[in-house]
């Protein structure tokens, strides 16, 4: 289906599962992203931060070529996607996301979002769609709403079904694009304690968040983007407890302020109890 | 202007009637008008001309069961005939107005432009008379029923497809964007995702260009028709020439509102509850 030639390998040879090498992404005559360079390994979780306008979100969406971009190349399971002969439809099977939006089908129930994707797609079976339906809504702790429709449910519990749908076309990466910026502040923990089992379970996931104590506790590495370049790359204890630019000490300092600090960790501690 | 007290105390009370006076006056002359104009029109009406034009009883007893049974049968048939041709055709214009091939949205403009340009009645005497002068020989499938449903299709294509087409658009981009990330072809995208809650969007529209088509059907007036496929209008006219009275124009009239007033209802209906969902 694709071109094996087309393999992008890391200098020790192991292969990393996304690779972004001189990435561009121009909207006109505004250039959003200008060279990214960037590898995510097998079972890496890595968050991508931020100010908004830096690109971040721009990024994630040219891993599955929701937007195209202008030069550069991004490969994913060492698929080169941007190879304007890719079956851009198989790839994305093979690679989740999750938006800021939901984007949850309203006119079907939660089962369905979850069944039809799998059957159109994956041409799976009636009853083995449902089965694979029902076990990722009770991953995500809402076995009990499969009949329901969205609208009825919160905005947190949206969220989770989405995921929960990414999950069941049994993607190899995840993307989430600030899964928690809609949210109320009170339903942001139910979803990032899904992401948290995701992380322990081995998902490589890229994560576009403003959620500082996720990526710190969850992230094996942070990547800080500012005017459409990476400007540091490193472990959370590097990039936000000890970070060597200016800018980034300029964006961690209005995102952590102490007062938020203090709230941040509430919302932790809760996320804690909520998977009880 | 000269005195300019800026006291805020109750002003001094004007001459003249109060603002709730004046309401209750305003009022009291509307209806003194209405109950003038139903006096006058009850007594200055022939009410023994209008019943004997309008509503006589044998008559209108003669045109059942026909009227039910055959005149408001076809109506049905050639607006149900109508409406599905025009869905199909509107359907497929509303996608190449969307398309992103840039001749598809030109000859869709094109369409939508002319169709909705031109009077119905135009396309009904083109259907029924211009083609078979221009082709003689060819025969249009289905007889009357098939121009009819060609004739009320075409007109209705044009308003169905802007109809659907501002569904579609309407559907959130992040529809497309999350099925296409799911592995969906755009094609896919669309008939699973996207169209369905189109649709669902554009129901009291459509359901109204029902309506309109029940009305336009009456066209079918101006094609050569047989008895048997008369529908309420000419079933209606062709019996007011006959008997030389009105009565069953009004009775074919009552029948279009049986139909029309209930539909009209559950447009509104519908209407009401997609604002209950918007909230």
């Amino acid at each position: 289906m694709s071109r094996t030639e087309n393999r992008a390998r890391t200098e020790n040879g192991a292969r990393p599962e996304i690779a972004i090498r001189g990435l561009h992404k121009s909207f006109g005559a505004n250039d959003v992203l200008r060279g990214i360079d960037l590898e995510i390994g097998q079972g890496e979780v890595v968050c991508v931060i931020g100010p908004s306008g830096s690109g971040k979100s721009t990024l994630l969406r040219c891993v599955n070529l929701l937007e195209e971009p202008t030069k550069g190349q991004v490969f994913v399971g060492g698929i080169e996607v941007t190879d304007p002969d890719v079956d851009i439809d198989a790839v994305r099977r093979r690679i989740g996301m999750v938006f800021q939006q939901f984007n949850l089908f309203p006119h079907l129930t939660v089962t369905e979002n979850l069944t039809l994707p799998q059957r159109r797609v994956l041409r799976r079976g009636k009853a083995e769609a449902a089965r694979v339906a029902a076990e990722n809504l009770e991953r995500v702790g809402l076995a009990e709403k499969a009949d329901a429709y969205p609208s009825s449910l919160s905005g947190g519990q949206q969220q989770r079904v989405a995921i929960a749908r990414a999950l069941a076309m049994g993607p190899e990466v995840m993307l989430f694009d600030e899964p928690t910026s809609a949210l109320d502040p009170e339903l942001v923990g139910d979803v990032l304690a899904v992401m948290r089992m995701l992380a322990r379970e081995g998902m490589t996931m890229m994560v576009v968040t403003h959620e500082m104590t996720f990526a710190r506790e969850v992230a094996d590495r942070v990547v800080f983007m500012d005017g459409g370049v990476v400007v540091e790359d490193g472990t959370p204890a590097q990039v936000i407890g000890d970070p060597q630019h200016e800018r980034t000490r300029h964006f961690l300092s209005r995102l952590l302020d102490p007062a938020m600090a203090e709230v941040e960790e509430e919302t932790s501690d809760q996320v804690g109890k909520d998977r009880e | 202007m000269t005195d300019t007290d800026t006291d805020l105390r109750v002003p001094p009370r004007k001459k003249g009637l109060t603002r709730r006076q004046k309401r209750g006056l305003s009022r009291g002359v509307q209806y003194a008008v209405f109950a003038a104009a139903v006096v006058a029109l009850a007594v200055t009406a022939d009410w023994d001309r209008l019943q004997n034009q309008f509503a006589q009883k044998d008559i209108a007893r003669q045109m059942f069961p026909d009227v039910i049974t055959m005149a408001l049968k076809n109506t049905v048939l050639y607006t149900v005939s109508g409406f599905a041709v025009g869905l199909a055709l509107g359907m497929v214009i509303a996608l190449m107005r969307l398309s992103s091939v840039r001749p598809y949205r030109w000859v869709a403009g094109l369409y939508i432009e002319i169709f909705r340009g031109l009077p119905a009645l135009l396309i009904f005497v083109f259907i029924g008379v211009a083609v078979p002068l221009a082709f003689p020989g060819t025969e249009i499938a289905g007889g009357t029923y098939g121009k009819v449903a060609l004739a009320l299709g075409l007109v209705a294509a044009a308003y169905m497809a802007e109809t659907i087409r501002a569904g579609i658009q309407a559907v959130p981009k992040g529809q497309m964007e999350a099925a296409r990330s799911l592995g969906f072809s755009p094609a896919r995208a669309m008939v699973s995702i996207i169209i369905p809650q189109a649709f669902r969007i554009i129901l009291p529209p459509l359901t109204n260009e029902l309506v309109l088509l029940f009305k336009d059907s009456s066209l079918v007036l101006f094609l050569g028709v047989t008895l048997e496929e008369r529908e309420l209008t000419k079933f209606g006219r062709d019996l007011a020439s006959t008997t030389a009275n009105s009565t069953p124009i009004l009775v074919a009239g009552l029948c279009y509102l049986l139909i029309t007033v209930p539909l009209g209802f559950v447009v509104r209906r519908m209407e009401a509850k997609a604002q209950e969902a918007v909230k």
